[in-house]
């Protein structure tokens, strides 16, 4: 081996004198340094002497650690879902939507929420005009999960929710749902995002202080080890934290970091780590920069193993896997010359795909316009069933493995990632760094030194500082009818005319108690819906008892 | 030292949507520009956003959003600033508005609105033009 | 009637604050006013400040702004506004609320203004955040923790950079406060910077002083010696339901033991947790405590006198350093720097003959 390496050293000395020298004198290269987005020095070649790993260590795919993916066949086996984000409007036009993809042959649902649902109002609260189904569908009541999920088999599609703050409040909704129909709740089978701690550093929808939505997230993770095995308690995200500035090296530490805490009060709480590890799953963003972000998911992937497994002593290897869901970055779209965000999503779908991912979600050419037409999201999903089905890359588990390249970025990632945990660790945990603001402020400076070297021409946007044209078309764009909060508006009006009152408030009353005392929250959530109260009656309801989270202003 | 006059700016997010990367780095951009960037945070009703301008008395307010609530939100803060007597002040939008949006909103009086992608340095260089 | 002890006197003059180098309020235009025999003149700016102190007199909140803006910005207009709005001072109740950064100040001033809503109060904020020594520039983000009390016609908030201060307030915090107490406001709260180890400042300007600590900074101790305890009337330990807090309220016990006055006011210490609303009620109290024995006990129209005579020779200081900077001849003065410099000279004679040259 040292042999080996030292011949290489040899031969690659000899290659600079007599090759690279002279083409250097000819002509200089185009920069005097390479690095990645997040900084890590890019060497002009590697060779197998710039690597510490003994590739003989590197290990098998569906086994620890990881690095070369979950499963021992990958996309021989199975290829990812590809779960396109969906959802708008009122519950019923939703649903219209839902169940022709369904007949498509999709099956799973990716629900979207409009903010005020993620934030706790009714559609008729003041903050909500405006906002009602602009950006996924108006939730408020049992009701309207019920017109949401109508003709939908409860057992046999998958759901996914992208909700955090409410996201009790929503799965209490579709739990009741399933008890109305009479279906046993280890049928069901989904995913909540549930992931607060990202929401105080990079996207915002967040109602509670941090410390009850711990506890929230907690309860989750309890009732459905107890009532729902087969749901993904929780994605953990990297997507949000990466969106709102964070560096590659960032998006892996923080999440994990988010990842640890987790577990770590649902350990504190007295929950086994194996009864819950296997239903956590992650979600990351897939950027542009190709190999750093293969190798950021491989890296991930290789060290979460570890910390499952050290740190917490899982013993089911369940609990060691990163699973994960992917998007590619919406922060990469340009408003200028959309259609050359179509190539810009083929690459990053092409890096989830190298790096692994268990589903994907392709962004729209005119997201940074606004909501994507149809026809825009048939194109981001044909982008990935080219991948799947025309460019070879599944027809092998972990296709990278063993470029010098790959592997020393996978190391580098993996070693900076940690040095970021270790930091945080000093801090008292990611919940302590973020209350100091200590996350929010390193997302902040990678944002600010992103837009400067975009500004500066240090890094080049094909369309925004460099080959740009003058455009005056612009593609046909979706609108959202303003009549939604109107409609929505009447059917609550006519719900609280039409629901049993004293009933409401006795369930919100025992909600009261719950939330002020240390009883799982959840079956009083249930308990609530079921009586028809709203949304934002039961989080005004816990706003009471929590109180409010105010931002720190970390700029 | 105080220098005389400086620019101060109200940098606000009405609206529900937690998207605050771009309000941020502008809200940086100009404080290192040496402006008065009174930042008020995430979730600003129409009403907040016209009072905290008129207690700051502030030369400039750059609002931000991304939820596509602008077409309900922006004439309600423009009609609250020129109520409270603040007609002269400069306003100016950043997020995700399309352009067919564009015309409608510069007619209420928001002076520029920028996209994705602008370079702060552009923000920085027109407020300074502007602002007498 | 409590006897004032020599000691306590001194504690009392504490309030004297630093002394700022700064000329204040005089640009160029009006030091060449004041040269020609200054306030008897009539100019635009006077018809202006007249009209300024109507409106903040009349309840005008654009006008309160305005006024402000130009004190910050060393305008011409706004010391003759002062001059006009002074007799209508001296009302509100100003609380000082200082501490170091993470202690959570922001959200406790807003629970405060709350409170002090509910009992009827109208309130009055000035909130000060640092300038950047690079730019000048300053992100002011105060106003975020005080999110509802923006809706409030009861309550005027105000952000503010230290442009350049180094006390922990900025060189206009003073008059600010004096336009909202024109303007009508009861209660005043002024949040100070909170991250220079000399926030003494806030003392001579505020009547009730609140420090505020929390646990887990590290450096709480640290904070405690460097003196801030001198100028405390109120003790806060905020964030008291996190781990360390008792420690944090027992290393403040015995500061105060070892610093143990006889007599007079003995500062509280009160345990909060701003963000959920908790001891603030308590703190309210106290600080109503506090004002009540500053007019028991005579102390108020004590302070009263020494915050007058201290900004009166801050004035005076100011001002002679700006017309001696405005009658110097730059040539002569620098020739004066170099002998000093080359040790022709010592500074002390040097200060003599300029001030006598200008005096005469």
């Amino acid at each position: 081996m040292a042999e080996e390496r030292a011949s290489i050293e040899r031969s690659k000395e000899k290659w600079q004198n007599e090759t690279l020298e002279p083409a250097l004198r000819r002509a200089p290269e185009r920069q005097e340094r390479f690095e990645t987005s997040s900084g890590i020095p890019v060497e002009r070649l590697y060779t197998p002497a710039d690597v510490a790993t003994d590739y003989t260590g590197l290990g098998f795919p569906g086994i620890y650690p990881f690095t070369r993916g979950i499963q021992p066949t990958m996309y021989r086996g199975r290829l990812w879902t590809m779960r396109q984000y969906a959802g708008y409007a009122s519950a019923q036009e939703s649903n219209r939507r839902y169940r022709y993809l369904l007949e498509q042959g999709q099956t799973g649902l990716s629900v979207a929420f409009d903010l005020p649902t993620q934030l706790g109002f009714d559609s008729d609260h003041p903050l909500a005009e405006g906002e009602v189904g602009k950006v996924g569908v108006a939730i408020c009541s049992l009701e309207d999960m019920e017109t949401l999920m109508e003709g939908i088999p409860l057992d046999k599609v998958s759901v996914s929710m992208t909700i955090n703050a409410t996201a009790p409040v929503l799965l209490a909704m579709y739990e009741a749902l399933a008890r109305k129909r009479g279906l046993p709740l280890a049928a069901l089978s989904g995913t909540i995002q549930n992931d607060i701690l990202k929401e105080y550093v990079a996207r915002g929808t967040y109602i509670f202080p941090p410390k009850p939505s711990l506890r929230l997230v907690t309860d989750v993770f309890r009732h459905a080890s107890e009532h729902l095995p087969n749901w993904n308690i929780i994605s953990i995200s990297g997507y949000h934290i990466r969106e709102a500035g964070a560096n590659a090296v960032q998006e892996v530490a923080f999440t994990l970091a988010d990842a640890i805490a987790y577990v770590q009060a649902a350990v504190d709480a007295g929950l086994p780590v194996d009864s819950f590890a296997p239903r956590l799953s992650f979600f990351f963003s897939a950027h542009n920069n190709l190999f750093e972000e293969v190798a950021k998911f491989r890296a991930a992937r290789r060290l979460w193993a570890r910390i499952m497994r050290e740190r917490f002593k899982a013993q089911d290897p369940r609990s060691w896997m990163l699973r994960f869901h992917t998007q590619t970055a919406g922060s990469t779209l340009t408003a200028q010359q959309p259609d050359n965000n179509v190539v810009r999503v083929a690459l990053q779908a092409l890096a989830a795909v190298l790096g692994g991912t268990q589903s994907l979600h392709t962004n729209s050419r005119d997201e940074a316009l606004s909501l994507p037409t149809e026809e825009s999201v048939q194109l981001a999903l044909r982008t990935q069933q080219i991948i799947a089905h025309e460019s070879g890359v599944t027809d092998t588990v972990d296709p990278l493995a063993g470029s010098y390249f790959v592997e020393k970025l996978t190391d580098e990632i993996e070693a900076r990632a940690g040095e970021y945990i270790a930091k945080i660790d000093s801090l008292g945990g990611a919940l302590a760094a973020i209350q100091v603001g200590y996350v929010q402020k390193e997302i902040q400076d990678s944002a600010y030194i992103a837009q400067k070297a975009v500004e500066d021409k240090k890094r080049i946007v094909v369309g925004v500082n460099a080959f740009t044209v003058l455009e005056s078309q612009k593609p046909q764009l979706l609108r959202v009818e303003p009549a939604i909060r109107e409609e929505q508006m009447g059917r609550l009006r006519a719900l609280r005319q039409r629901r049993d009152g004293p009933a409401v408030s006795e369930s919100l009353a025992r909600l009261r108690q719950a939330a002020s005392g240390n009883d799982n929250v959840m079956s009083h959530l249930v308990a609530c819906v079921e009586a028809h109260a709203t949304l934002g009656e039961i989080c005004d309801v816990l706003r009471q008892v929590f109180g409010e989270h105010k931002e720190a202003v970390v700029i | 030292m105080p220098d005389g006059k400086k620019i101060r700016v109200l940098i606000a997010k009405p609206g529900l949507d937690g998207h605050d990367r771009g309000a941020k780095v502008v809200a940086r951009a100009l404080r290192d520009a040496g402006m008065e960037v009174i930042y008020t945070g995430l979730r600003q009703t129409p009403e907040m956003i016209a009072e905290a301008a008129l207690q700051e008395d502030v030369d400039v307010v750059g609002l931000s959003i991304l939820s596509g609530a602008h077409m309900t939100l922006f004439p309600r803060i423009m009609k609250l600033l020129k109520d409270k007597g603040m007609e002269g002040i400069l306003v100016f939008a950043g997020g995700i508005i399309p352009d067919e949006d564009v015309p409608a909103l510069k007619e209420m009086g928001i002076r520029a609105i920028y996209g994705p992608g602008t370079p702060t340095g552009d923000i920085v260089d027109f407020l300074r033009q502007n602002v007498q | 009637m409590e006897v004032a002890t020599e000691e306590r006197l001194n504690k009392e003059g504490r309030r004297a604050g630093p002394v700022l180098a700064k000329p204040r309020y005089i640009t160029q235009n009006q030091s060449i006013g004041a040269k020609n025999s200054s306030q008897a003149i009539i100019s635009p700016s006077l018809a202006e400040s007249r009209e300024l102190a109507d409106r903040v007199l009349a309840g005008d909140r654009r006008g309160v702004a305005r006024l402000i803006s130009l004190i910050e910005d060393d305008s011409p207009e706004a010391c003759p506004a002062l001059a006009l709005l002074y007799p209508h001072t001296g009302r509100a109740h100003v609380v000082g609320v200082t501490g170091a950064p993470g202690t959570g100040k922001s959200t406790l001033v807003g629970q405060l203004a709350r409170e002090s809503r509910q009992r009827g109060l109208t309130v009055g904020i000035v909130a000060v955040d640092p300038s950047s020594p690079f730019s000048g520039g300053a992100i002011l983000g105060d106003r975020i923790r005080m999110q509802e009390l923006t809706g409030d016609p009861g309550v005027f908030i105000r952000s503010m950079a230290t442009r350049g201060s180094l006390g922990g307030l900025s060189y206009a915090t003073g008059d600010a406060i004096k336009v909202l107490d024109a303007f009508g406001k009861d209660i005043i709260y002024v949040e100070t910077v909170g991250v220079g180890q000399d926030e003494v400042e806030i003392a001579a300007t505020a009547h009730t002083t609140i420090v505020v600590q929390a646990p887990g900074l590290g450096d709480d101790i640290q904070a405690i010696k460097a003196g801030i305890l001198e100028i405390a009337d109120i003790l806060v330990v905020n964030k008291a339901d996190q781990e360390g807090a008792e420690r944090t309220v027992a290393a403040l016990q015995l500061m105060l033991e070892l610093n143990h006055q006889p007599q007079g006011w003995q500062p509280p210490i009160i345990k909060t947790v701003a963000v959920e609303g908790k001891g603030i009620e308590a703190l309210s109290h106290e600080i109503s405590r506090h004002r009540d024995y500053l007019q028991v006990s005579g102390r108020a129209s004590l302070l009263r006198q020494h915050l007058a005579e201290e900004e009166l020779w801050n004035i005076i200081r100011k001002t002679l350093v700006a017309r001696i900077m405005d009658k110097l001849d730059r040539a002569e003065l620098d020739q004066l720097i170099h002998d000093i410099a080359d040790r022709r000279l010592d500074p002390h004679t040097a200060a003599n003959k300029l001030i006598a040259q200008i005096l005469e």
